[in-house]
């Protein structure tokens, strides 16, 4: 009993000092002017800077703004931040992505097989109208050394590796409309892809070739007085009799050794870049899938103009010409077809017979 | 037949990246490839945005149309799958891709990059529907399961939508009428600045 009405009085005790603690606090509040200001004052004061967001929440689920300036600028490739460790990925949207389908599977794809197939063509027709070159003087039976080892074995090193190239990177661009439908598609992509290994592997001895002939070639190919003159008289190759005189490469050879030289030097950087997608970082002001897409660009342009380009070589350098395969062949070539076709360096060659060549190793022509 | 699309409304993603981790989760993708990915636009300044984003499967897909191996191929409901098997990881349908969404799992080793990885929309690939071999490759066939992909049925504030092209885009309209203004419609913020709602 004592102990409950104990508890009672102990209450009633806290309970006045709670009511006068209370009504202080109430009293205070009322007459301090200092907390009357700050309870009204919720809002920042007039000199503060407010609506930093132009009115926006971000985040509310019915937001207040349209945003279309920010989508503009993402369609048009801003980048934004992300959070996973390849930053690349900021892109929201890339158009240049459909820019390039446009020209691969447009232009490059269709101006490409132009090419080929009038190159081809023109050539079948060069044929059925001049008919193989012949040496006008017959054959002499006597040879001089045209190539040396060096120089042959440069030359198909390029040759060869630049074929295998050639073919593989078509098979690329025009494997899926041609060769896809006969093989089935397992067959065709197992193929294709032994032709990028062998693209990506191949690709290191073309750019030997490339540096070899530019070193032991380079000093025969500056343009000469005598090329003009060639020229102007289209090589002699659509009139039977006409010899324009040439050095040891006449113009058209020197025109297509720039060709591969140059474009040898475009396709292998190109092909770097493709090889080592995103490593290496060309200062031009690119994103990095922008330079990706930059080189495959050049990459096929360059080829195909080159294999347009080789495809008139090899047919002038086999079935074209009589005796001129010779010259890459064993190396040999007969004499006469060097009057006719190289007179100015198969003088050259007969004046210095008895000394050893440059770069050559002393071995008996046959016919010396 | 339903036409499957991805809808993302930036006026709800929040970034948590909860898509992320529930697509790689789901589809067991390894460390590395990232279907799905949330690019924020104007990080810490007023106005940011965020957008989850992985393959939109596309009409006319712009990667199908450039695969050298013509690996690609799109269901009656308009996802886009690809063949791992014929895949041969020249990279071309990353560079044709407005969205960035192919994956490889190596950076470039000598022009190797291994066999391309994509969203599936969680619908698998060739292989068998739900089978072992199908999901070590693809991930999972939600789709077959008949479910939708697991990153929109996880979003917390349901900023991504998958599903339906016409059920996904009804529940968009009814978002914009709410607010009074087209999210995002063209020319509104360049001719009535700062009207709001
Ligand atoms: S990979 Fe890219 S281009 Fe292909 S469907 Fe997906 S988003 Fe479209
Ligand atoms: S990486 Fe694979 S899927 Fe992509 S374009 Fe090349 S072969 Fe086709």
């Amino acid at each position: 009993m004592t102990a409950i009405s104990g508890c009672r009085r102990w209450v009633a005790q806290l309970a006045i000092l709670a009511l006068i603690a209370l009504g202080t606090t109430f009293a205070l509040e009322i007459f301090d002017p200092q907390n009357a200001q700050a309870q009204s004052s919720v809002r920042p004061p007039a000199n503060a800077t407010t609506n930093v967001t132009g009115g926006t929440v971000p985040g509310m689920s019915r937001s207040s703004e349209s945003a279309s300036e920010i989508w503009r600028a993402v369609r048009k490739g801003v980048k934004g931040t992300v959070s996973i460790p390849d930053k690349k990925a900021g892109i929201l949207v890339q158009s240049e992505g459909d820019s390039w389908r446009a020209i691969r599977n447009g232009p490059i794809t269709n101006w490409g097989a132009i090419g080929l197939a009038g190159m081809v063509s023109l050539l079948a027709l060069f044929y059925l109208v001049r008919g193989k070159i012949l040496v006008d003087h017959g054959m002499s039976g006597r040879t001089i050394t045209r190539f040396a080892d060096i120089e042959r074995m440069a030359h198909w090193l390029l040759a060869v590796s630049f074929i295998i190239l050639a073919l593989t990177g078509l098979n690329i661009i025009y494997g899926k409309y041609f060769l896809l439908p006969i093989l089935g598609k397992s067959a065709f992509a197992a193929i294709s892809a032994g032709g990028k290994w062998l693209h990506n592997y191949v690709a290191f001895a073309f750019m030997a070739g490339l540096v070899i002939i530019l070193v032991i070639w380079i000093k025969d190919n500056f343009p000469t007085k005598a090329d003009f003159i060639w020229l102007a008289k289209g090589g002699g190759m659509f009139t039977r009799g006409v010899h324009p005189p040439a050095n040891k490469f006449n113009a058209g050879q020197k025109i297509l050794f720039w060709l591969v030289i140059w474009g040898g030097l475009g396709l292998s950087l190109t092909g770097i870049a493709l090889l080592f997608p995103f490593q290496i970082d060309f200062p031009a002001g690119m994103e990095p899938v922008q330079q990706m897409q930059f080189a495959t660009v050049w990459h096929a342009i360059i080829a195909l103009v080159l294999t347009v380009v080789v495809i008139a070589h090899i047919y002038i350098g086999t079935m074209g010409m009589e005796g001129a395969f010779d010259a890459m062949g064993s190396g040999e070539v007969d004499e006469n077809w060097a009057k006719e076709h190289h007179s100015i360096w198969a003088k050259e060659v007969s004046k210095s017979k008895s000394k050893p060549r440059r770069g050559r190793k002393t071995r008996a022509a046959p016919a010396e | 037949m339903a036409r499957m699309k991805f809808l993302v409304d930036a006026e709800r993603c929040i970034e948590c990246n909860a898509c992320v981790t529930a697509c790689k989760n789901e589809n067991e993708i390894p460390w590395g490839i990232n279907r799905r990915r949330v690019v924020t636009i104007n990080d810490g300044k007023p106005g940011e945005r965020s957008i989850s984003v992985a393959c939109m499967h596309c009409s006319d897909a712009p990667c199908m149309a450039v695969c050298p191996v013509d690996v690609f191929y799109e269901t009656d409901e308009g996802v886009v799958l690809h063949s791992k098997d014929l895949c041969i990881g020249c990279g071309y349908c990353f560079y044709a891709c407005p969205f960035g969404a192919p994956q490889f799992p190596q950076v470039g080793n000598f022009g190797s990059r291994g066999k391309m990885d994509k969203c599936t929309f969680c619908n698998g690939g060739p292989e068998t529907d739900k089978s072992d071999a199908e999901f070590k490759k693809y991930g999972r066939n939600r789709l077959a399961e008949g479910k939708l992909p697991l990153c929109a049925e996880m979003c917390s504030t349901k900023a991504l939508l998958a599903g339906d092209g016409d059920v996904v885009s009804d529940i968009y309209r009814e978002r914009v009428v709410s607010r009074g203004f087209g999210s995002g419609a063209w020319g509104w913020g360049r001719a009535y600045p700062g009207q709001g709602a």
